[in-house]
């Protein structure tokens, strides 16, 4: 593989862009398709199909046999509430791989000191969401317990296709979330996105042990097509 | 933390810069289980540091000595490897896999 074929590659993954490089098996030679540059490839089907499921692997055409590295964005998590269950939370995600931002209007809790290797917004999260984008390599918790602050951000979510929406509370509380956000005018079908009350059902009690279930249901939805239940 | 394959790509490209000889293995096709998904990278640099995985361990040793020879000679190489019932002493796979594993130099 030559260097900058390497570094453009690396390049649109830290952008998070999608890329697939194509090998050409018999002869060895390569070129990086970028998600922008898909539809003028003579393997567009293929690319688009592999990049949907996020699927490396090989294919053939005209005789040729050509591996596709599939490379989507890494999975980003943003956390509304800079609370005790997301101290538990971020360093169990960055083992994961995950990108995690921690978002907390509150800025007696937003400090780096309570988050020492996480980016941390003090700021509202209608505010800070559009700035970053959220994609549908996103992950979204909601974790304050303040409608406030967790309904802003849960309606970013619902207009976005980020892969994963959860927010902490009981079912009575999500019972009057679902009546404000209906209020405001999204549908049963939107809300049915949110994973409510949070988490696998693993009987967490302490903070770590809820952020294992939240992170085990994201992994999950994340994972799905490779689950033997689902 | 460098768990996923990208980031090991982008540790290859770091090597490569710092002027090491460096291999990129990657699982191109797999039968029946196998302990790491296609697409999974191990890359390996001149003096056999490496990162990554495309095996439970079983089978790196060889991919390691295989990249020795394709940074020396600079020819991508496909490997494969399977159950080692042929003979007690050849590598293979104990989970009763077959992996196939694309060896290429970073120019």
């Amino acid at each position: 593989m030559r260097l900058n074929l390497l570094s453009d590659l690396n390049a649109e993954r830290s952008a998070r862009r999608a890329a697939v490089l194509v090998t050409d098996i018999a002869s060895g030679e390569q070129r990086l398709v970028r998600e922008a540059e898909i539809g003028s490839d003579p393997l567009a089907q293929e690319l688009r199909e592999r990049l949907r499921q996020g699927k490396s692997g090989l294919v053939e055409q005209d005789g040729h046999q050509f591996f596709l590295t599939v490379q989507a964005p890494p999975v980003r998590l943003i956390v509304i509430g800079a609370v005790h269950i997301s101290q538990a939370l971020a360093p169990i995600a960055k083992g994961l791989d995950l990108d995690v931002t921690i978002i907390d209007p509150r800025t007696a809790f937003a400090t780096p000191e309570r988050f020492p290797d996480v980016p941390v917004r003090a700021e509202w999260p209608d505010i800070v969401l559009p700035q970053l984008g959220i994609d549908r390599y996103t992950a979204v918790v909601a974790l304050t317990h303040d409608p406030k602050i967790d309904d802003p951000a849960l309606s970013a979510a619902l207009k976005s296709e980020c892969f994963y929406i959860g927010a902490l509370g009981s079912r009575k509380t999500h019972e009057r979330r679902i009546q404000r956000l209906m209020e405001a005018g999204f549908t049963e079908a939107d809300i049915a996105r949110i994973h409510a009350p949070i988490g696998l059902d693993i009987g967490a009690i302490s903070p770590a042990e809820i952020a294992v279930s939240i992170l085990a249901e994201i992994v999950a939805t994340l994972r799905k097509d490779r689950r033997r239940s689902a | 933390m460098q768990a996923t394959d990208t980031d090991i790509l982008k540790a290859a490209e770091d090597w490569r810069r710092e002027g090491r000889g460096v291999a990129i293995a990657t699982v191109v096709e797999t039968w029946g289980s196998a302990p790491r998904p296609v697409g999974s990278h191990l890359v390996i640099d001149e003096d056999t540091n490496f990162l990554g995985s495309v095996s439970g361990g079983c089978v790196e040793g060889s991919v390691i000595t295989e990249a020795l020879d394709v940074i020396a000679d600079g020819k991508p190489r496909m490997l494969e490897f399977g159950v080692a019932d042929e003979t007690a002493w050849q590598v293979g796979l104990s989970c009763g896999g077959r992996i196939r594993v694309y060896v290429e130099r970073v120019d």
